[in-house]
């Protein structure tokens, strides 16, 4: 430390400069570590730090998430370059938090439940809320405040906190009990309020795609959006003018019922899954957006694991040994690692034992010295252990990963795979993905990819994170994608990975882009290849179908002409020939039919392909054909002079020949309109451009019922 | 695809069939037609049978190429071989064809009913119209029309004058001759400048012969060469018949050098260009082509002569440089798959007269012998090689 004589400084008078750093105080002069860089970002990363500490909260205490942001403006930004004032507000329906703890939580850095464990959770670190209340002190003078409620029974707590930044510690500016606490369906919860200078835009990076894409990770969660511009619009009057009857589809409908009951209805109701018949779709009402629950379960719940040899260092290995309560090996290993049975442990002594010194499990621990550890450490990675447990994962799963994206991108095509646990440097960690293909999606841009840490979006950085990376390397025109060299593939296609892990590698405090680790980044490959080989026996069946549908097309044209030409020659039945000769035609051609059939809205793919019967694909019916013009396609035999019908647009009512069917009754008789329209868009104006939010015009939903959650730690 | 089956189930019911065949039309064609009538019935009813027990309705057409094409060296002429060539409905490469080839059977099946003919040209537009409920059209050319019509003709086993079309006329005769076309007389001695255009159908039913003077039959090339043999009165001097055929002879024309070769004994001597192209067509009077090997018995004549131009003529005539046209790439493989047929393969005068054209390099027209003289071809080459019998057979 001792500094040379000639900066005229010496030991003694720096010492007196020298002091501690209050982590706060490192902080707010480098809130960019936090994600709180600018104005706008400031916005997303404050609603992201809330909201994943309140799904976190729901699910530890099994409590289906509602979650409602608000974003208020409270000052207009004086011009478009300079960052505006507005209020934060985000309610859950979590367990709340006692009392004592509330300063701690959201008045610390560095404090939480989540830092110390080994277990899979959206926060880690315990730094985001309190960042945010402290970005939004340092911009507005305003402190955080902070209304829980976590016993039903009783009033819930109204605290507004400043935060000392020198010090590290809350200071709470009023405390109260209050009844003003919405009604939500647990009866708990927690709210949280900062005012802080942002700027609330849209689109790329903005809180709604974040809100959209968590959303489409956790179905589980319902999740109401007030944006600042539908903030202002009074929710009871426009329910007044909007009644039920101009709401367009049932969402809307039943959602803008304000009891609670009601609203777990429509939750429960439009949760059917991806074996419903309706799909809940992200909907957008005149005074919010809803990302509507899709699926009725919690994620399993995780557990925690003690680390795994193979992710230990050795300075970890000899700390440990230091500070371990275990008095001999054997137990030294047993309970401070995971994955060390008996036997492995006589293996490790047995190996790391020299002609000087052997070990044991029955070796005390304080004979141990540096050398010692050295030796059993180096053992202890070339041993062949067991990968460490994987019920500490709770990937989003196949099922859920479907019905997230059913609800956010209108595609045709769903697929989804998850892979097996796998680890890097001792961390189990699991990937899935899931892609969507076609449908509203724009064909002639590079995918969408979207990725998720532990059921956290990541909006930024993206070619920094080896998520991406992967997309890149994975080679798509294997299933039948574009791909310029080095990018990702271009058609229309959203990708989604996840990873779960106790422990989520990321590039920087501001949890935007996960770390290129070997393992990682393959099995981020070998999940989308797995994807990718759906897709392309989707894409090549599709172009089958076509294929045989054309196909059907040339013989449907000539077997008119063929029955009318036997009648004129032999005499044959035009009608029954005619007949005869369409049901080989389709036999012929089954393969067209495969998927077109089904009546229903969507179908599991039927034919008799690999995609059969598998649960990680959903295929979309395209119900958006136009039925046949009347008399159309029909062939009309006897009649030869009759004018001719209008040509058929062969390419859209091709789709459908089972609707068009009627054809060979020897007079023109009206078609009945082979179909009822498509009912599955929910609204005309369904998205344009953008295949995720739904303009659902339905009527408003008045409801103040999200209660917010964090009993212990919710930071991150 | 091309699935090679042998060839029996039309011809055998078509004789079975024949007696239930609609009642025939008091004409000259009569039987013919009921034949034709039958075979088309049967054809269309084979499909209707298929199609409603669920079968895949199709038609098995003779394949008409040269690898079911025999050589048949006792008879010496081309035979069609029993390999045939399945059209399927529901076959993205044949459906449009196989509906074809069943409008142009109605078609058919209407002409003869009504006892008319129509042209090549006139079945296009017969079986021509828009296919109900798109904008394609049944032929898109007359080429397709025509080749389904020629499927049809070996598919029933009939000849293209028994389904009662014809083929535009081409070809000129005169000579020591009186021809009865339709009831017409008509004497090719006196046809003036233009001479008797022969028609399309040559069969008995149409045209007779009476008279027949002549002693041979001089068959030209082209019609250029044709009118300085009739100029010079040719076919009276030595009492003949001088045929033109513009360039490969129609079937028409071959039918009548047929008919009178073999009804009338007239041996059939040619006049056609140093080149592969008249050797080619030297051939295909004599035993019959490839895409009618199926009618060779009744076109081929296997005694036909080839008179010339010769490859020798260059040096025996003393012909000078300028007629020479040399040989281009084209020819030359012509002129060497020529030489491969089995009919020419183990013939060696002939071997003999393509390898010399091959060594001169170059091919004479018969106008080159003008060079000598306006009427060198007529008085002096023509009546030398016949006293001479300096031919090739």
């Amino acid at each position: 430390m001792a500094k040379r004589e000639r900066t005229k400084a010496n030991a003694e008078t720096m010492a007196t400069k020298q002091r501690d750093i209050s982590v706060s105080e490192f902080f707010a002069k480098n809130r960019h570590l936090l994600g709180f860089d600018n104005p706008r970002k400031a916005l997303l990363t404050t609603v992201k730090e809330a909201v994943d500490n309140a799904l976190d909260a729901c699910e530890e205490a099994s409590i289906l998430p509602d979650i409602e942001v608000k974003i208020e403006e409270v000052e207009a930004a004086t011009s478009a370059s300079k960052a505006g004032r507005y209020r934060v507000t985000i309610t859950d329906n979590g367990p709340g938090i006692v009392r004592k703890q509330v300063e701690n939580i959201f008045g610390r850095l560095l404090y939480g439940s989540k830092f110390h464990r080994l277990k899979m959770s959206r926060g880690q670190q315990g730094i985001g809320i309190s960042a945010a209340g402290m970005y939004g002190l340092m911009t507005t003078g305003k402190p955080m405040v902070i209304t829980t409620r976590p016993k039903k029974t009783k009033p819930a707590h109204h605290l507004e906190l400043a935060m000392d930044t020198s010090k590290n510690r809350p200071e709470v500016t009023i405390d109260v009990e209050t009844e003003d606490f919405p009604q939500t369906s647990s009866g708990t919860g927690t709210r949280v309020s900062i005012e802080m200078s942002a700027k609330f835009f849209r689109g790329k990076g903005s809180v709604e795609t974040y809100l959209e894409q968590t959303a489409i990770a956790n179905p589980h969660a319902e999740i109401t959006f007030i944006p600042p511009d539908k903030a202002k619009e009074d929710p009871t009057l426009a329910s007044a003018d909007k009644g039920e009857s101009t709401s367009p589809d049932r969402e809307g409908g039943v959602t803008s019922d304000t009891s609670v009951d009601s609203l777990a209805d429509a939750s429960g109701s439009s949760s059917s899954g991806p074996s419903g018949e309706d799909i809940a779709r992200t909907t957008e009402l005149p005074d919010r957006i809803v990302y509507p629950r899709t699926i009725d379960e919690l994620p399993p719940e995780t557990a925690e694991i003690k680390p795994h040899p193979y992710g230990v260092e050795l300075g970890a290995f000899l700390n440990k040994i230091k500070t371990t309560d275990e008095k001999q090996l054997a137990g030294f290993f047993k309970n401070e690692f995971c994955r060390v049975p008996p036997s492995a442990v006589k293996e490790i002594t047995d190996r790391a034992s020299t002609k000087t010194k052997s070990y044991s499990g029955q070796t005390w621990i304080k004979s141990i010295e540096t050398a010692d550890a050295d030796r059993l450490y180096k053992a202890l990675q070339d041993s062949k252990l067991r990968a460490p447990p994987t019920d500490c994962l709770a990937p989003i799963g196949v099922r859920v990963m479907l019905a997230g994206l059913l609800k956010g991108v209108r595609a045709e095509f769903y697929a989804a795979s998850t892979r097996n646990p796998s680890v890097y440097r001792g961390n189990p960690f699991q990937i899935e993905a899931a892609i969507a293909f076609g449908g509203e999606l724009p064909g002639d841009q590079p995918a969408r990819v979207i990725r998720f840490a532990n059921r956290v979006p990541l909006l930024y950085q993206q070619s920094a994170c080896s998520a991406h990376k992967s997309v890149v390397e994975t080679s798509w025109k294997n299933y039948g994608m574009s791909q310029p060299r080095g990018s990702a593939p271009v058609g229309p296609i959203v990708i989604m990975i996840h990873m779960a892990s106790v422990w989520v590698p990321f590039t920087s405090e501001s949890k935007e882009a996960i770390a290129d680790y070997d393992e990682i980044r393959k099995e981020m490959r070998l999940a989308l290849q797995e994807c990718g080989r759906k897709l392309g026996t989707y894409i090549r069946r599709r172009q089958k179908m076509k294929r045989e549908g054309q196909k059907r097309d040339v013989f449907e044209r000539y077997i008119g002409e063929i029955a009318k030409a036997c009648n004129a020659i032999a005499g044959a039945d035009t009608e029954e020939l005619y007949d005869a000769l369409m049901k080989q035609a389709k036999r012929r051609t089954e393969i067209a039919d495969a998927v077109l059939d089904e009546d229903g809205q969507y179908v599991k793919d039927n034919s008799n392909g690999r995609l059969d019967n598998d649960d990680g694909v959903i295929i979309m019916r395209d119900d958006d054909d136009t039925p046949p013009p009347p008399g159309g396609t029909g062939f009309q035999p006897v009649t030869p002079n009759e004018p001719e019908s209008p040509a058929r647009e062969s390419k859209s009512t091709r789709k459908s020949p089972a609707k068009k069917k009627p054809a060979a009754k020897a007079k023109p008789k009206p078609k009945t309109p082979a179909k009822k329209p498509a009912t599955r868009r929910p609204t005309a104006s369904a998205t344009e451009a953008k295949p995720d939010a739904i303009k659902n015009k339905g009527k408003p939903k008045p409801r103040v019922r999200l209660g917010q959650s964090q009993e212990s730690g919710l930071f991150g | 695809m091309a699935k090679k089956t042998t060839k029996k189930t039309s011809k055998k019911s078509t004789t079975k069939k024949s007696s239930s065949a609609v009642e025939p039309r008091p004409s000259a064609w009569g039987k013919r037609d009921a034949r034709t009538a039958a075979a088309i019935r049967d054809l269309t009813e084979g499909i209707v049978k298929s199609a409603m027990s669920g079968r895949e309705p199709k038609v098995d057409i003779p394949t008409r190429s040269s690898a079911n094409t025999k050589w048949n060296k006792s008879r010496g002429i081309l035979q069609m071989g029993s390999a045939t060539t399945t059209r399927q409905l529901f076959n993205l490469g044949q459906a449009r064809n196989f509906m074809q080839t069943l409008l142009h059977g109605q078609g058919i099946n209407e002409l003869v009913d009504a006892g008319k003919t129509l042209s090549l040209r006139g079945m296009f537009y017969k079986g021509l119209h828009t296919v109900k409920g798109t904008k394609e059209k049944t032929f898109n050319d007359q080429t397709e029309s025509d080749k389904v019509l020629e499927d049809l003709e070996v598919t029933l086993g009939a000849l293209r004058e028994e389904l009662h079309i014809f083929a535009k006329k081409r070809g000129t005769m005169v000579g020591n001759i009186t021809v009865i076309d339709n009831g017409d007389e008509i004497n090719c001695r006196k046809m003036g400048s233009g001479g008797y255009a022969i028609p399309s159908i040559c069969e008995p039913e149409v045209i007779q012969f009476k008279n027949v003077d002549a002693d041979f039959i001089l068959h030209v090339e082209k019609d250029t060469v044709w009118q300085r043999f009739n100029e010079d009165r040719f076919w009276e001097t030595h009492n003949c018949i001088l045929t033109e055929g513009s360039g490969q002879p129609t079937r028409g024309v071959r039918r009548m050098l047929h008919r009178l070769h073999k009804e009338h004994g007239l041996p059939v001597i040619c006049l056609l260009d140093c080149d592969p192209w008249g050797h080619y067509i030297y051939s295909v009077i004599k035993q019959g082509s490839i895409s009618l090997a199926f009618e060779s018995e009744r076109l081929a004549i296997p005694e036909a002569k080839f008179l010339g131009i010769r490859a020798k003529d260059y040096e025996q005539c003393e012909l000078s440089d300028d007629v020479q046209i040399e040989l281009n790439d084209r020819d030359i493989t012509r002129a060497k798959q020529i030489m491969a047929y089995p009919w020419f393969a183990d013939h060696k005068p002939w071997q003999k007269e393509i390898k010399k054209m091959l060594s001169n390099g170059f091919k004479m027209e018969v106008e080159s012998l003008i060079t000598k003289d306006i009427s060198y071809v007529t008085e002096v080459y023509v009546p030398e090689r016949l006293k001479a019998e300096d031919w090739l057979s």
